[in-house]
């Protein structure tokens, strides 16, 4: 087992280092001297001679790639140009309110995605089928912010019964925190939730047909005894890893519903450091994204490890 | 006696079968969700194409007179917060949306088949290093990605059809791969070789061809999801720049007025939505019909 997980962590070495030429690679694409750019609306000279020296302008580029992954890996992934602070400590303010939206998020994925393919594998080539492939094309298809707009209408403005906008610590007023997280979070589990149904659905196909599930049937046990307990539990291995991949969906389509939504958090971040040409906060955010996103991957994939016995052996 | 086969009956020559591309085509057609989908999506190429004939008014004249007003013979969808005629802004819309679309795509190809192809065919060391750079795109996710290559390359509809593009470009580097891989230890790739084909001859005479189908498949569902990025990097406003019509970006503006002038909001989002979900069930279609297993 060790073994196993030893060489899954090697091979996020080169991932990690390509991922980190590539963010700094981000910087060259900018036209001209990055200085000037970096140095914001009023281009203070004293501003840019000190990006110059900070960011080893000066130095050939490998050089300065070297230099700039010193200060990744001891924190420093640069200083907002727009508000002073380290990015680092920007990207951990807003972290949490990211976090809490993704969880929600994936818990309304999970609890319409899963049961929604169980329900159209066993009725498969029924109307159920047929309606819940329907409800994956419709989540794959809706633009979460269109659909955002459109719940905001709905339950906002026509119904008036949930906040349009803004964002409510948990700490500070826990149910004005779920009323105003409910919807955004709806919206970008939708689109996951769609996916896991396909997901679901191909695995407790393929599953429902094998050899065990017509054993248990012959042996007498009762249908949802045979669907819940011997096959969900089978299929639900591949769903691990699938449903950690849906994790990028998640990240990117939180960047818009923030957005809809007015939440103050990672991908509202991004956002408006692109717009106040903040591009240490964009090069952050996107590290600080991909890293996670390694991470995490790597975590479902120790996890299906763990739950799938014929792997250990 | 033995009966006598007439003379034509040897010399006859069987009725000539119909060849994968035939049948795929036959299987595509009788997918009622496939043809719907291309049904609509040509539509869209219609309206995109004359969208100066039939797009009732200027997608860009304003009119003071007629700020957000409620859908009305005139203005069948309605106006803008600045008096645009929202049915002309939709229709010219479609432009940018499709071109995102094709354009995106043919980015990806045009990038991802080669890479796939050598990672695949070469192996070894190139395939290693093209492998490990491919993993490093996929750990940004897309979105994320095509923002940040859209923000340091600069907001305009160009620089969001070359960031989604390269943001899309590893999911066809691995596909082609991984259709290579499986395709070069076939026999007939073999027996290519053997009859001294030089290797690039081989790459692209013998190989290629065989892995067109799910690169036809990828492409098609790839579309749909370019034109749901065009979309979102527009309504963040990384994309087509105003006053030039997008649906993401009339869709940025509508969220301001979603109160008192839902119309403007309703139109551009059913657009993208019918457009996504006509490539959605183009390629669904597709790919059931390249591959029935699958189904």
């Amino acid at each position: 087992m060790l073994e196993f997980f030893a060489k899954r962590l090697a091979t996020i070495v080169p991932t990690l280092v390509f991922v980190s030429m590539l963010i700094f690679g981000l910087q060259q694409l900018l036209p001209g001297d990055p200085a000037v750019i970096l140095a914001g609306e009023e281009r203070d000279p004293n501003v840019v001679a000190y990006l110059h020296a900070k960011l080893h302008l000066d130095e050939p580029l490998p050089l300065r790639y070297l230099y700039w992954v010193r200060g990744v890996l001891q924190g420093d992934l640069g200083v907002s140009v727009r508000n002073e602070q380290p990015v680092l400590a920007l990207v951990l303010q807003k972290l949490p309110v990211t976090v809490e939206l993704a969880l929600i998020a994936m818990a309304f994925a999970l609890a319409i995605g899963i049961p929604a393919g169980i329900v159209s594998a066993v009725g498969h080539g029924t109307a159920w089928d047929y309606a819940a492939n329907v409800f994956a094309l419709w989540g794959l298809s809706t633009p979460n912010f269109w659909l955002g707009i459109l719940m905001i209408l709905l339950f906002s403005v026509q119904l008036g019964w949930l906040p349009a906008s803004g964002y409510v610590s948990p700490f500070e007023d826990l149910r004005a925190n779920l009323a105003a997280m409910v919807m955004p979070a709806f919206v970008l589990g939708n689109a996951i939730a769609a996916v896991l149904m396909r997901h679901t659905r191909s695995a407790m196909l393929q599953v429902l047909s094998a050899d065990y599930v017509r054993t248990a049937r012959a042996k007498g046990l009762r249908e949802p005894n045979v669907v819940l307990k011997h096959a969900l539990r089978n299929a639900l291995t591949p769903i691990i890893t699938l449903g950690a991949l849906e994790l990028g969906t998640l990240l990117s389509g939180a960047v818009l519903t923030e957005q809809v939504f007015s939440i103050p958090g990672f991908g509202k971040l991004i956002v408006d450091s692109v717009f106040n040409r903040d591009y240490a906060v964009v090069q952050g955010v996107v590290l600080v994204t991909a890293t996670a996103y390694i991470t995490l991957n790597l975590l479902a994939d120790m996890a299906y490890f763990l739950v799938n016995p014929r792997l250990r052996r | 006696m033995a009966a006598v086969l007439p003379l034509d009956y040897t010399t006859t020559t069987p009725p000539a079968e119909a060849g994968p591309w035939r049948r795929a085509w036959r299987r595509l057609l009788r997918r009622r969700g496939a043809v719907l989908g291309f049904a609509v999506v040509a539509m869209f190429i219609v309206l995109a194409v004359f969208a100066p004939w039939i797009a009732p008014q200027d997608p860009i004249a304003t009119s003071w007179s007629a700020i957000r007003q409620a859908p009305t013979p005139t203005h069948w969808f309605g106006t803008d917060e600045i008096g645009r005629d929202v049915l002309s802004r939709v229709v010219w819309g479609t432009r940018a949306s499709l071109l995102a679309g094709v354009v995106s795509v043919s980015i990806s190809l045009l990038l991802g088949v080669p890479i796939g192809l050598a990672a695949g065919f070469i192996g070894g060391v190139v395939d290693g290093i093209i492998s490990r750079i491919t993993d490093a795109f996929l750990a940004c996710p897309f979105l994320i990605l095509a923002i940040a290559l859209a923000a340091f390359l600069g907001p305009s509809l160009t620089n969001a059809m070359i960031a989604i593009g390269v943001s899309a470009t590893p999911i066809f580097v691995r596909l082609t791969r991984a259709q290579v891989l499986n395709v070069k230890v076939e026999d007939y790739i073999e027996a290519a070789r053997a009859v001294g084909n030089p290797p690039w001859r081989v790459a692209w005479r013998h190989v290629m061809p065989n892995v067109v189908a799910p690169l036809i498949v990828q492409a098609t569902l790839a579309v749909a999801a370019a034109v749901i990025a065009e979309a979102s990097l527009s309504f963040l406003g990384l994309g087509q720049q105003p006053p030039a019509p997008s649906w993401g970006s009339m869709l940025n503006t509508a969220k301001n007025y979603v109160d008192n002038a839902p119309w403007m909001a309703i139109w551009p989002g059913l657009s993208i939505f019918l457009l996504v979900l006509s490539f959605n069930l183009l390629g669904d279609g597709l790919r059931d019909a390249f591959d029935p297993r699958q189904r």
